[in-house]
């Protein structure tokens, strides 16, 4: 007799290329979505040609004919009639065995009333378990106008690293940090600009490449926590000290692996203080200082494209 | 010298007895002895010490981190002091946590060590390919271990790498940036990110790790070690040929073509 599938004997599958080429099409999908899609097509071609062989090849066994064992007598039917019932399977020993199959209304519906208000009972233990540990994902946090002081603090022409608190009930934790120039007044509205120093690559702090003048901080009380002004003199933009992100003073990239310009924040002028309110993201800069042409986006985590082909790889945004 | 001897066999009996008793109740020192004297090949060796070698490793982990857990204070105000306390005032603490921090290297390089010599083996092969894919998930897991437990000293390197790690994840397309959310436990990177790590590391990946290493060695002790590939004996025992009954389980499915029962 031959033995059957899963009787026994290993079943070993025959040694198969096919995985290699399979995984190398994987490789070249992976590597065409950075480089190229031509290379990406290919890659698309290899996976499914080698995993149809590779399923082909591992599906051999089950695929051929069927082999209907030949029993000792009889036709197939005859087969099954006389295959006595295991006596191993049935386990209840002394018991008379009910017949293979048959089930009993009420037994039935207690199978089935345990199964479903197990599931509710599940269902509702879980639901808010999960809600409860995902909800901050889709909460708008919501932010006051920081107060950075009078804008007299900022001489006009020169950045400053300005650090404040972003959220003032959270503490020290929320302290954030922007490089403020003042660009003077246009047709009588002075003009700012506000860079926070999330880098654009993966959110490092960037440091302005030149001297940064300590002695000249000014400590700043405002209703909106303790304000730290330290001017800077940023000759060569900012650098990211994480992996060399490098951006010219408006912000825009000019070296290394950011995929966009410096964010920024919205600014106000309120009784004569300087005011920050949202971010929002920045692909780049036309023009400088009061001047400038910011392509302005909303706020998108670092290392997300704002423009081009990629940003349709991030349609959606969680709340800001 | 009956006398002694009768007083020997007497405190074996005292020591025996209890051992009886609690075998006899629970079936325990029986599953044990199942568990720890299997029969193995007898050209195993030293490679393959290296699954248990990681089993310690993690041990390890887990024993330092429950006593670590006692000390630590997972705030962003006290977290970096209470590092710094268990360093340098606890008793031994920086043994305790030179060896929670250490050990997490270790038992990361034994997996990979482990993975290597079951993949150069050939020890994934039929029947042992859910092993196989029970211990591919158990990788990431270990890995997170390492990423969410970098955060915890709270000092400038957790901070910004720690940054850095969720902005990568936030990279991914469509659902990177709701990942990167969830990890933040918002918009920010603040107190609830330290304690959602915190709970992350010491609750809900060790759980899960503990629940796939038992599926690991269930599956260990039911399949056996397999023998290395230079081995001169077969793989594998033979089986006693039973007679096979047609559609009597799963692992014995009916042949095609002929129905479970009789119409």
């Amino acid at each position: 007799m031959e033995p059957q599938q899963g009787q026994g004997k290993p079943h070993l599958p025959p040694p198969s290329l096919w995985p290699i080429g399979f995984a190398i099409g994987i490789v070249c999908i992976l590597v065409g979505l950075i480089v190229s899609w031509a290379a990406a097509a290919v890659g698309v071609v290899l996976t499914v040609v080698f995993g149809f062989l590779w399923v082909r090849d591992a599906t051999s066994d089950y695929r051929r004919p069927d082999v209907v064992p030949v029993p000792a007598a009889g036709g197939p039917e005859s087969t099954t009639e006389g295959a006595p019932a295991p006596p191993a399977a049935t386990g209840e020993a002394g018991m008379a065995a009910p017949e293979p199959g048959e089930r009993f209304p009420r037994s039935v519906f207690l199978e089935g009333a345990t199964l479903g208000l197990g599931t509710v009972i599940a269902g509702i233990v879980t639901v808010p378990i999960v809600g409860f540990s995902i909800a901050p994902v889709f909460q708008h946090p919501h932010h006051d106008e920081i107060d950075l002081g009078p804008i007299t603090n900022f001489k006009e022409g020169q950045f400053v690293v300005t650090t404040f608190l972003r959220d003032p009930s959270e503490g020290e934790i929320s302290r954030r940090t922007a490089y403020i120039r003042n660009n003077g007044f246009t047709d009588n509205v002075p003009s700012f600009t506000v860079l926070s120093n999330r880098c654009a690559h993966l959110g490092c702090p960037v440091q302005p490449n030149g001297p940064i003048f300590d002695k000249q901080k000014v400590e700043q009380s405002t209703k909106t926590g303790d304000v730290s002004l330290i001017p800077t003199l940023p000759a060569g933009g900012f650098g990211c000290p994480c992996h060399g992100g490098q951006y010219d003073q408006e912000g825009n990239r000019t070296a290394g692996p950011p995929v966009r310009a410096l964010d920024r924040y919205e600014f106000y002028i309120r009784n004569g203080n300087l005011a920050l309110g949202k971010t929002y993201s920045v692909s780049h800069v036309d023009g400088a200082a009061a001047s400038a042409r910011i392509h302005k986006y909303r706020e998108t985590g670092p290392g997300q494209h704002v423009d081009g082909p990629e940003q349709w790889f991030y349609p959606l945004q969680p709340p800001t | 010298m009956p006398r002694k001897r009768d007083r020997k066999d007497q405190m074996l009996a005292a020591a025996q007895y209890p051992i009886d008793w609690v075998e006899e109740r629970s079936g325990l020192i029986g599953g044990l002895r199942y568990f720890l004297f299997r029969k193995v090949p007898r050209d195993s060796g030293w490679w393959h010490t290296l699954g248990s070698a990681t089993l310690t490793a993690f041990l390890v982990q887990l024993g330092t981190g429950v006593i670590l857990a006692m000390y630590y204070k997972p705030d962003p105000n006290s977290a970096y002091q209470s590092v710094q306390h268990i360093t340098n005032d606890v008793t031994l603490g920086w043994l305790v946590r030179g060896m929670h921090r250490w050990g997490a290297s270790v038992f990361i390089i034994l997996i990979f060590f482990h993975m290597a010599r079951v993949f150069l083996f050939g020890a994934y092969k039929y029947p042992r390919e859910l092993n196989w894919i029970v211990g591919a998930l158990l990788v990431p897991l270990a890995l997170l271990e390492g990423f969410s437990g970098y955060l915890l000293p709270y000092d400038q390197t957790a901070y910004w790498a720690t940054v850095v790690g969720i902005n990568i994840n936030g990279t991914a397309p469509f659902l990177g940036p709701y990942l990167a959310s969830f990890l933040r436990g918002g918009s920010e990177i603040g107190p609830e990110t330290l304690a959602r790590f915190y709970s992350i590391h010491m609750l809900l990946l060790p759980g899960a790790i503990l629940g796939l290493i038992g599926l690991h060695l269930y599956l260990i002790v039911r399949l056996g070690v397999s023998s290395p590939p230079w081995s001169k004996e077969a793989a594998g025992r033979e089986r006693e040929e039973a007679p096979p009954v047609p559609g009597s389980g799963l692992v014995n499915p009916a042949p095609r073509g002929v129905t479970k029962r009789p119409d």
